[in-house]
């Protein structure tokens, strides 16, 4: 039993993993295009990353799963996820991506906005490009300042995968309950916590890890 | 000839006047001192000198050539920008050292990206990143500070920070060295040693424009003092005449404060 336990819950770990792998590979991108949106001169541009935000942080990530994956299939006539495994995950992906996004795009505005104006102006008296100046000064001092924020982000989203349970996409939690339904025991779910513990513990040494190589400065 | 020309600049931010008519030209290898109360303009000149603001009006000649002139096209004036700034060099209030690099590497990086740029560097790159370490180096030492070369800012006193920012601005060998107010975010124990670090340089006759509050120092070390109030240049001539014997009366009532 306890083996056939495990390899349930090995499969679905593999498919929060996946959840959160993707999510982060396009929701880091984006939250930074999103960040420079923000910040931009033009009005209309920033008014509209700022309700973007506002909508999507301002509802649950679990009714945004919901309308992306049913959504198309109600006003299109047609399933463009198709039912399978794979495309419930996009949709969680696709989801997941656009909600993370927003709040890492606050994160990073802030990164940004935090490095006082006279580091780039100590950059340009010095003859330095622009470009230089944000890969040589301002860069490091950004990244520095969002990295305990983004732990805080990058942890929740481990739980967040979880809500892709609402879809019927196998991931852990799923795979920990099904034990439950059809066997009438709860140890699974203990299990299940247990998994969740140890990716976030990788994932707190690592973060302990990148604020450690930056502590050599201020 | 003068090694610096400023004509005529006008500079405001939104319907308020920060300088006006403001001319004065230096001489090579002279202190220039500008006092006057917060609010005059001071710091605003200095960084229209840096082309960190843009003036409305007027003109910028170093040594004959025309860096900056407003009557011409805006895209001309943003041509070389770069190059243009390296005739300035900056000291600022607030250090605004690099945090993530030591006394050395904020000392030698500008000069380092500066040296990618000749057309000889990927032949001679070692002995070129050679010459430019020793000329950190010496110019650290020169500053009292060749035990610390390896410190980042946040192990440095205020002080020490402020030699190694200026150092750094050295680096470049600019024409003309430009000081806002250097020792005005400094414990008052340790103005002294920034102070005499230039002090050293003007003993050098490097060219230098220093805006400060520090009137006993401006009148022992510049050769001339400039006294703005309300953006524009209320008295300038001799230092020790301007602080001895000051000729109009808001200078009289603003040196009355000191």
């Amino acid at each position: 039993m306890f083996w056939s336990v495990t390899q349930s819950l090995l499969d679905g770990l593999w498919t929060s993993f996946e959840i959160f792998i993707f999510t982060l590979l396009f929701s880091l991108p984006l939250g930074l295009i999103l960040s420079f949106g923000a910040m931009s001169r033009w009005k209309i541009l920033r008014g509209l990353v700022q309700t973007l935000v506002w909508i999507i942080r301002g509802t649950p990530l679990m009714l945004q799963l919901i309308i992306i994956f049913y959504g198309p299939g109600l006003w299109l006539g047609h399933n463009i996820w198709n039912g399978s495994e794979s495309g419930r995950i996009t949709a969680t992906v696709v989801a997941f991506s656009i909600n993370y996004a927003c709040y890492f795009s606050v994160i990073f505005r802030g990164g940004i906005e935090g490095v006082p104006v006279g580091q780039r102006e100590a950059g340009e008296v010095l003859g330095m490009t622009k470009s230089q100046i944000f890969f040589k000064v301002t860069l490091l001092q950004m990244i520095k300042r969002v990295v305990p924020p983004m732990s805080n982000e990058v942890i929740t989203l481990v739980k967040d995968t979880s809500l892709a349970r609402i879809i019927a996409a196998y991931e852990l939690t799923f795979a920990g309950y099904s034990f439950m339904k059809s066997s009438g025991i709860t140890w699974p779910l203990f299990y299940t916590g247990v998994f969740y513990l140890i990716f976030v513990g990788i994932l707190t040494l690592l973060f302990n890890y990148i604020e450690r190589r930056l502590d050599y400065f201020r | 000839m003068s090694v610096l020309e400023v004509k005529n600049i006008e500079k405001h931010f939104g319907s308020t006047k920060v300088l006006r008519d403001v001319s004065f030209d230096m001489e090579e290898g002279s202190a220039l001192a500008i006092i006057g109360s917060s609010g005059s303009g001071k710091t605003t000149l200095l960084r229209c000198l840096n082309f960190l603001e843009v003036p409305d009006k007027g003109s910028i000649i170093v040594r004959g050539e025309t860096l900056f002139d407003a009557d011409r096209p805006i895209k001309e004036q943003e041509k070389d920008l770069r190059r243009k700034r390296l005739h300035f060099g900056m000291v600022f209030q607030s250090f605004n050292l690099f945090p993530q690099y030591t006394a050395l590497e904020n000392v030698t990086l500008s000069e380092k990206l500066l040296a990618k740029e000749r057309p000889d560097f990927k032949q001679n790159k070692k002995e070129i990143l050679e010459e430019i370490e020793s000329h950190g180096k010496a110019l650290l030492e020169q500053m009292g500070l060749a035990e610390r070369m390896e410190h980042y800012p946040h192990q440095l006193s205020g002080g020490q920070q402020q030699r190694v920012a200026i150092a750094r601005a050295l680096a470049l060998q600019p024409d003309i060295l430009c000081f806002d107010e250097p020792t005005s975010a400094l414990d008052p124990e340790l103005t002294g040693e920034v102070l005499k670090v230039i002090r050293g340089l003007a003993d050098q006759h490097t060219t230098m424009i220093i805006v400060t509050h520090e009137m006993s120092f401006a009148r022992d070390v510049a050769d001339h003092i400039i006294f703005m109030d309300e953006g524009v240049i209320v008295e300038q001539g001799d230092a020790r005449q301007v602080i001895d014997h000051p000729k109009e009366e808001r200078t009289r009532q603003f040196l009355t404060k000191y």
